[in-house]
């Protein structure tokens, strides 16, 4: 007993811990900070579950357009190294999952204000670059969707005006898609972007110790940039409790929690599959996004065609401007969210933007069906050869990729289930002839005969069989 | 803290016999006073940070040359065989691959690329981008249908590369064909993505 604590004073004396380092671990935070304070370290545990199971990764991971598929085959077969991809990938998640949840939190609370100001920029500037790792990090699974991803990404730099091109060929490292483009994104997501990210992490944390815990708002007590730090001051000092144990316990128990949900998603769910080689070549590809940024892949189908180019290009810039000059519209007055109908608005508001964008992003209804058979006879119900030619041309002429009929087919168009009901044979024969608002004209690519089928077929669509006599006007 | 200098003790003699002057030759007042010069110091702040960037565009300038060379360098065009004209029914349009000119040993599978090809009729034929104007995704010919459409965002184009249906803004880029020696080449380009000029 005396040796180890004769020992740990020399160690103590010789480092300096308990001078240095003591005191910012006791430093007084606010009492009320609980459970809602847990997300910015969550955040950076997550951060810490990346970059060990990053290291894991590398050392098997080739970083050749040639072999990297391979490796990944290799690791993803590997038990531990199937646990290292899904926990690289649910880390990844919760990295996502809680810089958002912190910010929301911070944004709520107002902690941004006076004199935090800087601790939100470097927050938006980490956000920036977790995102950045993100993208670049779903790309080092270099599968199909990988390298369609790289195009996706570098057709929306190329709107930029004047270095769209220049752009393109710095992210794909020449001309094209090839050997060289994996390796730049391996050096961005392994040494550029958390090199960034270790740095800005450093000042985040800086500043929290300098600036102190911002205290849980109340209702009628607004921020005071001339009182502030001396209110805060005091106010510390009559009731404030040592971050260490008083306050960290609790961040340490999320966390705990988090990395244990995070193992667990990994053992049980595994990393994403791999989809089919990254061979350029292989078009039958189905390109998705992450689930982080399903949501954007949603904003790029639905927006106007005639605003892309400016939404793409200036819409991200704009986010990240308004982000950045929050801080400075408002940095003082009311910090409780009760007194901010505004603040809970627009998270309420982007939450729900971003959730629906999710949910179509998810089923993509703009999307061809490529999957979709021919309609099976029973849906086809044919009374005569010609609907039953009809239902055939339907497929094959791709009608069936965009339109639904019962539950076959894809959502872009109309649901054609009952168009008989909707629309005469003069109206079907002009719009399949003409095409029409997001519908290709067919009048190139159908004989009199097959458009004569594919009318009778469509016709034949209606609620109740048209050889039912009494339902002889339902059709108006 | 203490005074660090303190000539007349034996111990802090031992302890200043590592700095640069001599102990037994105390600075004189105007030493002193030129060492404590405000302007020596700015001079010496202003020299350091300079020599530090310095030091750090020596190191950085490097990296980013390397990482910005791509954009400077212009891979050759070449042309490159798709296959012998005979291979190709008229009317019919159908995926054929081809090689970057000059891919890295490294490259594998990625250092080729997809076309389109139709041919319209005895020489003449066309060859279509794979990637949607739209985004880049690679866009699907359908034969019957004679449409080409976009697993993304539901681009969908004419057999000729019109725009049919979508966000699409443009038709799909055109590579250039011809027919030498009953080989039918194609013209490799930059991957056709963003304003045509590029």
């Amino acid at each position: 007993m005396g040796v180890i604590h004769r020992m740990w004073d020399w160690i103590d004396d010789r480092t300096g811990f308990s001078g240095t380092i003591k005191p910012l671990l006791d430093h007084p935070s606010p009492a009320g900070a609980k459970w809602s304070y847990v997300f910015g370290s969550a955040t950076l545990v997550a951060f810490l579950v990346q970059v060990l199971t990053g290291i894991g990764l590398s050392s098997s991971f080739v970083t050749s357009t040639s072999q990297a598929y391979d490796s990944l085959q290799f690791i993803s077969h590997d038990p531990f190294g199937r646990l290292l991809r899904g926990m690289h990938y649910w880390g990844a998640s919760a990295m996502v999952l809680f810089i958002g949840l912190h910010m929301a939190q911070v944004f709520l609370i107002a902690a941004y204000k006076y004199p935090r100001e800087l601790n939100w920029l470097s927050g938006v500037l980490l956000l920036a670059v977790t995102l950045g790792m993100a993208f670049t990090g779903q790309l080092l699974r270099w599968d199909q969707t990988a390298v369609w991803s790289i195009v996706v990404a570098a057709a929306q730099a190329a709107r930029a005006p004047l270095i769209g091109n220049g752009l393109v060929r710095f992210i794909l490292a020449g001309d094209n898609v090839g050997g060289a483009t994996l390796s730049r994104f391996f050096a961005f997501h392994v040494f550029f972007i958390p090199a960034i990210v270790f740095t800005l992490i450093g000042l985040h944390l800086f500043l929290v110790l300098y600036h102190g815990i911002s205290e849980p708002p109340k209702v009628g007590r607004p921020v005071d940039p001339k009182t502030y730090r001396k209110w805060y001051h005091e106010h510390l000092q009559r009731e404030g409790v040592p971050f260490w144990p008083d306050a960290a316990w609790r961040d340490v128990a999320a966390s705990v929690a988090m990395v244990a949900v995070i193992v667990g998603l990994a053992a049980i769910i595994g990393p994403p599959a791999l989809e089919k080689p990254p061979d350029p070549t292989i078009l039958e590809a189905y390109p998705r996004p992450d689930w982080y940024f399903l949501w954007y892949f949603a904003v790029l189908a639905l927006i106007p065609n005639n605003l892309e180019d400016y939404i793409i290009i200036l819409a991200p810039l704009l986010a990240g401007g308004v982000l950045f000059a929050l801080p400075f519209i408002s940095n003082k007055g009311e910090r409780s969210m009760w007194s901010r109908p505004w603040a809970m608005a627009s998270v309420v508001m982007i939450v729900m933007m971003i959730g629906t964008l999710w949910i179509l992003g998810e089923k993509a209804p703009w999307s061809p069906a490529f999957a979709a058979k021919y309609l099976p006879p029973e849906v086809v119900h044919a009374q005569s050869a010609g609907v039953s030619a009809g239902a055939n041309l339907y497929h094959e002429k791709g009608c069936e990729n965009c339109h639904a009929v019962g539950a076959y087919g894809g959502a872009r168009g109309p649901n054609l289930t009952y168009v008989g009901d909707r629309l005469t044979t003069e109206q079907l024969t002009t719009r399949i002839l003409n095409g029409g608002y997001n519908m290709p004209a067919y009048g190139g690519s159908l004989t009199p005969q097959q458009l004569d089928e594919l009318v009778s077929f469509l016709q034949s669509r209606k609620r109740l069989p048209a050889s039912n006599p009494n339902t002889a006007d339902v059709g108006r | 803290m203490t005074t660090e200098v303190q000539p007349d003790s034996a111990r802090s003699h031992e302890h200043g016999s590592g700095l640069a002057h001599d102990a037994n030759a105390a600075p004189t007042q105007s030493e002193q006073h030129e060492i404590n010069s405000p302007a020596r110091r700015k001079f010496l702040s202003q020299l350091s940070i300079g020599l530090g960037g310095l030091t750090g565009a020596l190191m950085g300038l490097p990296v980013v040359g390397f990482l910005i060379a791509p954009l400077l360098k212009r891979p050759p065009q070449q042309w490159q065989p798709v296959g012998k004209i005979n291979d190709f029914e008229v009317g019919k349009t159908v995926e054929v691959t081809f090689a970057d000119p000059s891919p890295l040993p490294w490259a594998g599978v990625v250092a080729q690329t997809a076309a389109w090809l139709r041919r319209e009729k005895g020489d003449a034929f066309q060859a279509y981008a794979v990637n949607c104007t739209h985004l880049g995704c690679p866009v699907r010919w359908l034969q019957d249908a004679s449409l080409f459409m976009c697993p993304c965002h539901g681009g969908v184009y004419y057999q000729d590369g019109r725009v049919a249906a979508g966000p699409p803004p443009q038709p799909l880029p055109q590579y250039e064909v011809r027919v030498r020696d009953g080989n039918v080449e194609i013209l490799t380009s930059p991957l056709p993505i963003g304003s045509p000029k590029a």
